[in-house]
């Protein structure tokens, strides 16, 4: 994805979702302005049920926003048609789960190779190994996610969001179910992948230690931006 | 995703449930395996009765009488006298019918024969010469009916093997004596074994000059006071000719019969009856083949039913696979790709089975006819067919839900 320092990677404005739940409206955001650029390192804290979740798989173009304007690299994603958000995941987003979201019947290696499957790409087994092998599970490719530790489970689901070389990576609270050591060491995978390889990561945290990665924290609260503050404690 | 990797998918799917896999397969071959052993003894059997048919000589006519009209009241096909030797005389006439190449009158009843001890109710057949050939008898020993046997009224006769059989047991019966009647004929001869059933069945006959048999046993005169012939057997040069023969006999009968408007005589070529009778087998065959087919659609049913219960159980899967950038299309065929490799290998599966129960089938002898079957690759490659498109058919509409499910929704399952 193409842009320079000018133009941020992401541009989120005035955005909202509204559940619907039988005849009550739920808003879950309620006007969210953001906007990151290429290569940022971002943590978004919030207390439960302000609109995280919500917020990230939005920009995961995984979920619609029921109004508000959000441009990706430039393109203007609430314009697009499903095949075309289908488009956007299978390439230029990659998305980690906090319950990693992996096919129990595959090996580790097949669900790497999923994304490739649907992108199209050529040399899958190669490309999915490279992958494990970043996030230092290349000779566990074999396994099968319940013969795999949690941390291992968590790696794999980096090494599956990866595979197609995405210039973003969105990952909602990747450490919730992990203890803080291998927390820690999930994290600093992002801090490498975002600092060696200039890939933009988004993630969602509860903890404040693991914020302290990150070099900017965006705060929600109700479906609305609070605190948006670089960690070095310049206000932006 | 291209085709193959989608049933590269669908079959890793479906191994991952065997058991399930194998149950739902099963309707489809039994469905299949149905309607191709059903189709199978159509085909045989229609096949048999060409070959039955054809057995009794090639490109034949029979020339009839038409049914009898007495006081209003019609009789059976063939049953007014009419037709006569000099008939047949006149239809042998090469320059009347060009295109008849022989004639073979002939007049037949059934009677008890006697020979010493034995004795056996048999078909006795007044024939001339010509019906030797005409009618594919072969004679084993001696020799057949002649012109002069014919001419001179000889109280001879040709017998077939059973009658042989029979009456003789193992010995040769040319030069015995065999009691039609209360008239001795003298045998001059003993047919091949033919074999055959039905209207094929021609061991179990005796031959003798048409003469013969309408002095002493047929007593039946024309209008005219002529002696009546039941049947003239017309062969016809070449099968291409045959309308033309037909024509031409037709011609011939109605100058001799002086018909203005109503034929007192009937043709029916060989192919004819062939036809007739493979038709009725035809409206069978295909009405057993329906009732077969249905079980072909509770198969389909059953395919249907599997792949909404899969829909539902891997929503979760299909919520990752589309988070990884799977669009409804990948699904969609995912889904459809399973459902047709469920009918389609239940389908391959029950043309082997169909076809090996027709082996089996064949096997059988009911009421004295052995089974006859027949599997044809156009029957087999249409099974197959028709199972990829119940498997299209019946997987459309899962493949439907699981391709529209929403990303987020089915991650919660
Ligand atoms: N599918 C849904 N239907 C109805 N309401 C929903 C749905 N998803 C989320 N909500 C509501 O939207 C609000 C925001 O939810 P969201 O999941 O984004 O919160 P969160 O910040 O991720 O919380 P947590 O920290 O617990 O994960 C909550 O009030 C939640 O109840
Ligand atoms: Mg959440």
């Amino acid at each position: 994805m193409e842009s320079n320092s000018e133009s941020p990677l992401i541009q989120v404005e005035g955005l909202e979702k509204v559940y619907r739940l039988g005849s009550v409206d739920v808003p879950a955001l309620r006007g969210v302005d953001i906007s990151i650029r290429q290569g940022e390192m971002v943590a978004i804290m919030g207390p439960s049920g302000s609109g995280k979740s919500t917020l990230m798989n939005i920009l995961g173009c995984l979920d619609r926003p029921t109004s508000g304007r959000y441009l990706l690299g430039g393109a203007d994603v609430g314009a697009m048609n499903d095949n075309e958000l289908a488009e956007i995941r299978r390439g230029r987003v990659g998305f980690v789960f906090q319950t990693f979201n992996l096919l129990t019947r595959m090996t580790a290696q097949e669900n790497v190779e999923l994304p490739l499957l649907y992108s199209g790409r050529d040399r899958r087994s190669e490309r999915a190994l490279e992958a494990l092998e970043r996030v230092g599970l290349g000779e566990r490719a074999r396994h099968r996610p319940t013969e795999l530790s949690g941390g291992e489970q968590q790696r794999v689901a980096i090494a599956r969001a990866l595979v197609n070389q995405p210039s973003l990576i969105l990952a909602d609270e990747p450490t919730g179910n992990l203890d803080s050591k291998v927390g820690q060491e999930i994290m600093s995978i992002f801090g490498e992948l975002n600092q060696n390889e200039g890939i933009t990561v988004i993630l969602v945290t509860h903890d404040a230690d693991i914020s302290a990665a990150a070099r900017r924290v965006i705060g929600l609260r109700d479906g609305l931006v609070v605190r948006d503050e670089m960690q070095d404690g310049a206000e932006r | 995703m291209s085709p193959l990797e989608s049933l590269r998918v669908a079959l890793a799917a479906l191994t991952d449930n065997k058991l399930r896999s194998v149950l739902t397969l099963l309707g489809m071959v039994i469905g299949v395996g149905a309607v191709i052993s059903v189709m199978s003894i159509g085909r045989g059997s229609s096949a048999a009765i060409t070959e039955q048919i054809e057995s009794i000589g090639s490109n034949l006519i029979f020339v009839r009488a038409a049914a009898s009209f007495q006081g209003g009241v019609r009789g059976a096909q063939g049953s007014a006298a009419t037709l006569t030797l000099d008939d047949a005389q006149a239809l042998a006439d090469s320059v009347l019918t060009p295109d008849v190449l022989a004639v073979a009158p002939e007049i037949s009843t059934f009677s008890q024969a006697r020979a010493g001890r034995e004795n056996v109710n048999t078909r006795i057949i007044g024939v001339t010469p010509e019906y030797e050939q005409v009618r594919n008898f072969q004679v084993a020993e001696g020799r057949f009916i002649t012109a002069q046997d014919v001419a001179a009224r000889r109280l001879v006769a040709v017998v077939g093997s059973s009658v042989s059989e029979t009456l003789f047991g193992g010995l040769s019966p040319v030069g015995q004596t065999v009691t039609i009647n209360q008239r001795p004929f003298r045998i001059v001869g003993l047919l091949e074994e033919m074999g055959g059933t039905g209207l094929a069945i021609q061991d179990d006959v005796i031959v003798a000059p048409i003469t013969t048999v309408q002095a002493r046993l047929v007593r039946q005169r024309t209008a005219a006071g002529r002696d009546r012939v039941q049947t003239i057997t017309v062969q016809v040069t070449d099968n291409d000719r045959l309308e033309q023969a037909k024509f031409q006999v037709s011609e011939v009968l109605r100058e001799r019969h002086q018909i203005i408007d109503q034929d007192d005589f009937t043709l029916t070529s060989q192919e004819d009856i062939i036809q007739a009778r493979t038709d009725v087998n035809n409206v069978l065959t295909i009405f057993l083949g329906s009732i077969a087919a249905i079980s072909l659609l509770v198969g389909g049913i059953g395919i249907m039913n599997i792949m909404l219960v899969s829909v539902t159980e891997r929503t979760h899967e299909i919520g990752i696979r589309k988070a990884v950038g799977a669009k409804r299309r990948d699904i969609l065929y995912q889904f459809l790709a399973e459902a047709t490799l469920l009918s389609f290998g239940g389908g391959a599966i029950g043309v082997g089975g169909g076809w090996g129960v027709s082996r089996l089938l064949e096997r059988l002898t009911i009421s004295g006819q052995q089974v006859e079957t027949l599997v044809q690759a156009d029957i087999a490659f249409l099974a197959l067919g028709v199972s990829v498109a119940i498997g299209l058919f019946f997987g459309i509409y899962p493949a439907i839900r699981a391709a529209r499910l929403d990303p987020i929704e089915a991650l919660r399952r």
